[in-house]
């Protein structure tokens, strides 16, 4: 063992030169010594702040040669294909990126690539605070951040997708403007003063390009930093066992444990992004064309996010359309384009308080749920996830109905009827199988764990041994909170008086929720650890093998 | 932000410069405390830090090692690969080429990738083999504030709050809002210009009475018996509204025609034999016209934009008369007055009436009933 460095000269000074001014020593030694838990699915969100940082540094790259023009252009540019075809300025300088500029197609290619990257991690993210029940006191706040990210970050995408005005995106900004139109009242304005005019105007791709560079950016760029800020302040939720407990977090400090992980992660999620767009093609908008609003190709499929709005879009019947003194309202495009979202982001920044209210829970949380331990929610999440699941492969039914040789009219027909059964099949099976883990950490608790090893009793009998688990998986086990409400419990006061707001309509139905809520879990209140009789076969064996 | 009081260690007794013998350390080998303990120098207590064994931490730095090379190398190669292939240059290979381009990109995002894997593999070999493995433990914060604090908090903004007097002095309050109000409403207001109003923009086109048609895309004016040739028996045209002066038969291929014009007013011009055509053509559609006396020698003319919400409704499938918008599938029956027939569309998409004119050139002969594309709040008012 050697005597700690010196930190280099050039460094003290730094450091001294801050602090003389800042006087930051002790909050900067606090922050080195930050404890992050170690586990996996920490990483997920992780994921989504690298790859928003690869979406600066590539976007600002590709703003270098993009112009947000509509001005119709002949092109005269390196790619022959398209030579002499009328385009918009927006599309040639696309083109410009990809044939003239070195790298300009492989940038593009990772700014595409992250921004599907940056989605997807961070809903899986949102699945796994979802599922863990981290979204709970104290952390409601930074979960609605985290929604405003998410919906931000949809529209962000669907506008970056936009700019270059191929005939895909161009598209996109079609339908957008469609599903406007059928706002009731407004939907006309909305249209024309976001277009500054008729469909597809001459502004379009300019104003959406501020929103995609510079409105909505600086928004998302404020939220994750207050997200972030957030969860340093209140730390990670960490999950149970050995030594962790709501008032003390375990992990790799960030000095130097975690920063070196993180740093090496930044790097991993970027080579993963730059490998797909080295080597995965996306969007090629050479080989799609100019946008024309008269022009179309069957099979078109949005960014993977946007997947759920179209598939809404196609599987909505329109026998709910209605008129109203002459007046049009499309139900069939204003649930699913406008609801569909709606739903999605109002379920998720609601959730997190009707459960406390169903629960009744006022307490602070920082270990996080086992999805098992808390069936009906996890049920609810899986159900939610098959919604999604089936309306996203809706989006691609034409796609389907070709792969697979199914009338496409059929594939609209089974979509509908999936979207109502699937979310309940998916809401019971899931709780069976939490339950009935629940019922297997019960016994492993009791018994011990299976050991694989089968023994011979002396009557002849054959058992598998059981041995005792470990004490981070009995403290894991033990661990498991009873779910319980406020509701359930007779509201009377100390007079014996019963709370007269329990009886109303809204008590009762309160009620009925949290029964709903809290049923059928197993409990492991009653369990000795490792009493089990399958631990004592030896015991059993000597004194019962008579 | 971060309370972390780890330093249990040192928590007792006065400080001692790091490496000098504590003045308890007799007592604790006497009390049986671990060796790695007492000469552990790490940031963090011995308990919370495993190391690795010499051994593996030494094998360690080899692996990270030969990682950074590779991803140096990856990044050397990244450089090369930037100048192997020049922007269109006049010696080849130029990226302008989409195959070179191709190779251009492999080259410049694999180099890339491995730069990157490579220094991300190594700085996981580190903090896993070299560095000791942490279970570092800190305290989460309170929640909430103690009550005192909080009260204390209250009092003290309420006691700013009435001796700045914006309790106490309710008509500089109430002004100082009223103040305020127009101001809040500038930032909408300033939104007007940023578009007209609709009018009835949306429910007209350019389309008039005479007008002559050409094929999309072409100068080509359309005579009746194009459609015998046109393949699938259907051509997607475009109204040419300053056609005459060119050459006989081509009109100006609707370069004059804005996107806007082309958005609203492309149609589908289809042949179906008369016998094929259903009972609904002879419903009326404007005064005594019905929607056949629309149609001219078995051809029909309906907007191309599909009413849902305004792809163009490309597909036509001759044996059924039927019309599919790819986007979201709505059909609609050719035959029929384009009913809407499966998907997601509601209304039918609006017919154009044609004839032709002396020189045999199919016409519009007027605008369409209603306002093609996406249905609207208003579409069916005048």
């Amino acid at each position: 063992m050697s005597k700690t460095t010196q930190a280099p000269k050039a460094l003290r000074g730094v450091g001294n030169f801050i602090d003389d001014r800042f006087h930051l020593a002790k909050t900067g030694e606090k922050n080195l010594r930050k404890v992050f838990p170690n586990h996996w699915s920490f990483m997920l969100g992780e994921i989504a702040l690298y790859s928003f940082i690869i979406l600066l540094l590539t976007g600002v790259f590709l703003t270098l040669w993009f112009k947000p023009s509509m001005a119709e252009i002949v092109y005269d540019g390196s790619y022959e294909r398209l030579q002499g075809v009328e385009m918009s300025e927006a599309y040639a300088s696309t083109l410009y990126i990809d044939f003239d500029v070195r790298g300009g197609f492989l940038v593009r290619q990772i700014h595409h690539w992250a921004a599907l990257i940056f989605v997807a991690s961070l809903v899986v993210h949102a699945l796994r605070v979802f599922f863990t029940g981290a979204f709970r006191k104290p952390r409601e706040i930074n979960w609605l951040i985290g929604v405003a990210i998410f919906a931000i970050a949809m529209i962000e995408g669907l506008f970056g997708y936009s700019l270059p005005d191929d005939l895909p995106s161009g598209m996109g900004v079609r339908i957008l403007q469609g599903v406007m139109l059928a706002l009731p009242v407004v939907g006309t304005y909305i249209s024309m003063f976001l277009f500054g005019g008729e469909f597809p105007g001459d502004v379009i791709i300019a104003r959406l390009y501020m929103l995609h560079i510079l409105l909505l950016p600086a928004i998302l760029l404020a939220l994750i930093v207050a997200h972030f800020m957030i969860l340093w302040h209140q730390k990670h939720t960490q999950y149970p066992g050995t030594g962790k407990s709501n008032r003390t977090v375990v992990g790799t400090p960030m000095w130097p444990g975690f920063a070196i992980k993180a740093g090496g992660f930044f790097f991993f999620t970027f080579a993963v992004i730059a490998g797909l767009s080295g080597f995965v093609q996306i969007n090629p908008i050479h080989l799609f064309g100019p946008f024309t609003p008269t022009s179309i190709t069957s099979g078109l499929q949005p960014d993977w996010y946007m997947g759920f709005m179209e598939g809404a879009l196609r599987i909505f019947p329109n026998t709910l359309d209605f008129q109203i003194f002459g007046y049009a309202v499309p139900v069939a495009v204003l649930v699913p384009g406008l609801g569909a979202m709606g739903l999605l982001f109002g379920v998720m920044g609601v959730w997190p308080f009707l459960e406390a209210w169903i629960t009744g829970d006022k307490r602070a949380h920082n270990v996080a749920d086992r999805p098992r331990n808390a069936p009906v929610r996890t049920g609810l999440g899986v159900a939610a996830v098959v919604a999604y699941g089936v309306l996203w492969l809706a989006g691609s039914n034409d796609i389907l109905s070709e792969t697979f040789s199914i009338n496409l009219y059929l594939t609209t027909y089974i979509f509908r009827v999936l979207f109502i059964v699937g979310p309940i099949v998916a809401f019971i099976v899931t709780k069976r199988i939490c339950l009935g883990l629940q019922r297997r950490d019960r016994e492993t608790l009791e018994h011990g764990y299976e050991s694989g090893t089968i023994r011979q009793l002396s009557g002849g009998e054959f058992v598998e041994v059981h041995k005792e688990s470990s004490q981070d998986t009995v403290d894991v086990l033990q661990s498991k909170p009873t779910i319980t409400s406020t509701a359930l419990v007779e509201d009377t006061d100390d007079k014996g008086v019963e709370n007269p707001e329990a009886r109303k309509a809204k008590g009762r139905f309160r009620r009925a929720l949290a029964h709903w809520y809290t049923k059928d879990n197993v409990s492991v209140d009653d369990v000795e650890p490792h009493s089990g009789h399958h631990l004592h076969h030896s015991e059993s064996e000597s004194s019962g093998a008579h | 932000m971060t309370d972390n009081s780890n330093d249990k260690n040192r928590a007792e007794g006065p400080e001692r410069v790091l490496g000098t013998p504590s003045e308890s350390s007799e007592e604790r080998a006497v009390a049986a405390v671990s060796a790695t303990d007492a000469a552990h120098e790490g940031p963090y207590p011995a308990s919370e830090t495993h190391a690795h064994p010499e051994e593996q931490q030494r094998r360690g730095e080899r692996i990270a090692a030969v990682w950074f090379v590779l991803a140096f190398l990856g990044g050397v190669g990244f450089l090369v690969s930037y100048f192997l292939f020049p922007p269109n240059a006049q010696g080849t290979p130029a990226i302008a080429d989409p195959q070179i381009a191709q190779y251009s990109n492999m080259l410049l995002g694999g180099s890339l990738t491995l730069a990157m894997f490579g220094i991300g593999a190594g700085m996981t070999v580190w903090a896993r083999n070299v560095m000791p493995h942490y279970e570092v433990s800190s305290p989460y914060d309170e929640l909430p504030s103690s009550e005192e604090e909080k009260g204390s908090f209250g009092a003290f903004f309420m006691r700013g709050a009435d001796e700045s007097g914006i309790t106490k002095r309710p008509l500089m309050r109430r002004t100082l809002i009223a103040a305020m109000l127009p101001l809040g409403l500038a930032p909408i207001v300033l939104l007007r210009d940023t578009g007209p109003l609709p009018g009835d923009k949306l429910k007209n086109t350019i389309w008039a009475d005479g007008m002559r048609m050409v094929v999309e895309g072409t100068d080509r004016q359309i005579k009746a018996e194009d459609l015998e040739n046109a393949p699938n028996g259907m051509i997607s045209a475009l109204p040419d509204p300053g056609g005459h002066g060119g050459e006989e038969g081509h009109g100006d291929g609707g370069h004059h025609l804005s996107l806007n014009e082309k958005a609203k007013s492309v149609i589908l011009l289809i042949k179906i034999p008369e016998a094929d055509y259903k009972p609904g053509m002879n419903e009326n559609v404007e005064g005594d016209q019905s929607r056949l006396n629309w149609t001219y020698d078995g051809i029909v003319a309906y907007s191309k934009i599909c009413t849902h919400v305004g792809c163009p409704a490309a597909l036509y499938e001759r044996t059924t008369h039927r019309i599919l918008c790819p986007c979201h599938q709505s059909t609609f029956d050719a035959a029929d007055g384009a009913k809407v027939v499966f998907g997601p569309a509601h209304r039918p998409l609006p017919q154009l009436p044609i004839g032709v004119d002396d020189e045999g050139y199919l016409i519009a002969t007027g605008d369409f009933p209603e306002a093609p594309g996406p249905t609207f709040w208003d579409y069916a008012k005048d």
